[in-house]
């Protein structure tokens, strides 16, 4: 096989590659702090006492679990436009998308961390007059929190790696400006090949960071 | 005698399901009283000290704390109980249990602040001072910093105590606190409740130490099929009982020594 690789063309188009990686870290925060966030409410909502808290969160995340984040994000985009009498931009389709999936996930794991948690810990809180939500604050979940760091951990990269569906609606992320380039320089390994690297190198550091945060977690244990 | 009881239970039942384990429990708890509980297991021993602060919430029957009854009574049901008031009888109400549940992210020092600071609402100084002074009752002053898992069971169970005491609880409730500790550690802790009973606080403690019941109570109950079978000072329950299943519990426990 005879291949000349040929970054120089790539290299020409680095701003339009830069603007694509702002944009995929843009949506990869937003995706990342609302998903956990609604994930952490869903999970405890969906094993809570109340029944009416209890039945809809099983729904969402059933419902958001079992269909590709993928078509979720087709629906966002072109559903809105026609069920709402506004329109949303490729940036809130595909972070609405992503978010309630991955919310749907975490909510799992929220829900089976909190689980592993002895009883006692809940009976030793509530003996010295503590309320239900003063033991899952201060309790349950920094416990249970830590357990769960490999799982969040993989949800995180997940969510980063599913933010290039945003560039199926034209989201103009990392791999969306890639394959504009692509369609110009007719070097379409270089341009994808530049992503992957691009995206191993701000999630390998990321991944080792919590690694380190696992271990000062670890303490008292 | 005359004073009014500080704990009063009434047509006490608690069950699980089809597993009727309390069937009618009735007592008086007076100021001071040092109630030691005895029965073998599955006798509801356990589950009737747990009702008390409402670690079970009962089937049937009426608690009342310091002249309060607890929960609302309905026709034909069960009382029911608020999350409100049961954590305002919670705070009144020391436990100890017997895995000791300390909170194994937080220091020995955060394990008694947290009370102080979360439910009573003190300060970082205030609190600090008043969890040392209770470790330091259990003698246990320079474990302040470590975390749990660095202490021995009976050291664990002594920090359990001054958490549950660092909230000047009313009355203390001990669930058979040394029962999973190995037998070297079982003086430590049956020698720092018996300081706090010395002092003369209201304790109810689960138990199958009979020799520490029969020195330290002032009253021993032998429960057995969920109720009361027999109730007394010591001397009485223990030396002379007149319940044949309060004989056969203790024939079987005849290594005691008094």
């Amino acid at each position: 096989m005879e291949y000349t690789w040929d970054f120089g063309s790539v290299w020409e188009y680095r701003e339009a590659l830069w603007v694509g990686l702002t944009n995929t870290l843009r949506i990869f925060v937003i995706c990342l702090f609302a998903g956990l966030s609604l994930g952490l409410a869903m999970g405890l909502a969906r094993y809570s006492v109340r029944r009416w808290l209890r039945w809809p969160a099983a729904c969402f995340i059933e419902f958001f679990r079992n269909t590709p984040v993928l078509v979720q994000i087709f629906w966002f985009y072109f559903a809105f436009p026609i069920l709402a009498p506004f329109e949303i931009s490729a940036l809130m389709a595909a972070a609405l998308g992503i978010t309630l999936n991955s919310a749907a996930f975490s909510a799992e794991i929220f829900r089976g961390g909190i689980q592993t948690i002895d009883p006692g810990q809940w009976e030793a809180g509530r003996a010295i007059g503590m309320r239900y939500r003063e033991i899952m604050a201060r309790i349950i979940l920094p416990q249970a929190v830590r357990r769960m760091m490999p799982a969040l951990t993989n949800r995180g990269i997940e969510i980063f790696k599913m933010t290039t569906l945003a560039s199926a609606i034209a989201y103009a992320d990392v791999l969306h400006q890639a394959r504009l380039i692509a369609s110009v320089n007719f070097n379409p390994i270089e341009a994808y090949t530049v992503v992957a690297i691009a995206f191993f190198v701000i999630l390998y550091p990321i991944v080792r960071a919590t690694y380190a945060l696992e271990r000062r977690l670890a303490k008292g244990d | 005698m005359s004073q009014e009881p500080i704990l009063t239970i009434r047509g006490l039942h608690k069950s699980f399901g089809d597993n009727h384990v309390l069937r009618g429990i009735d007592l008086d708890v007076q100021q001071g009283d040092c109630i030691a509980i005895l029965g073998a297991s599955g006798s509801g021993k356990s589950t009737f000290l747990r009702c008390l602060n409402f670690m079970e919430i009962p089937s049937d029957g009426a608690i009342t704390h310091a002249g309060k009854t607890i929960g609302t009574e309905r026709p034909g049901k069960p009382r029911v109980y608020s999350e409100d008031e049961l954590t305002k009888v919670r705070q009144k109400v020391g436990m100890v249990f017997q895995q000791f549940n300390l909170f194994p992210h937080k220091t020995v020092l955060g394990n008694i602040t947290e009370g102080l600071r979360i439910v009573q609402g003190k300060d970082k100084a205030s609190s600090d001072a008043r969890a040392r002074e209770e470790l330091a009752r259990v003698g246990l002053a320079e474990k302040a910093d470590e975390y749990p898992s660095r202490l021995s069971g009976g050291q664990k169970q002594r920090v359990a105590i001054a958490r549950a005491l660092a909230l000047a609880p009313e009355l203390m409730l001990f669930d058979e606190p040394t029962s999973a500790l190995d037998p070297e550690l079982v003086g430590e802790v049956l020698n720092v409740i018996r300081g706090i009973a010395d002092e003369g606080r209201t304790m109810l403690l689960v138990t199958h130490e009979i020799g520490f019941a029969y020195h330290v109570a002032n009253r021993v109950i032998f429960m057995a099929d969920g109720i009361i079978q027999e109730e007394g000072p010591p001397e009485q329950v223990l030396k002379n009982p007149q319940n044949p299943l309060t004989q056969a519990f203790l024939a079987r426990h005849k290594q005691f020594e008094f």
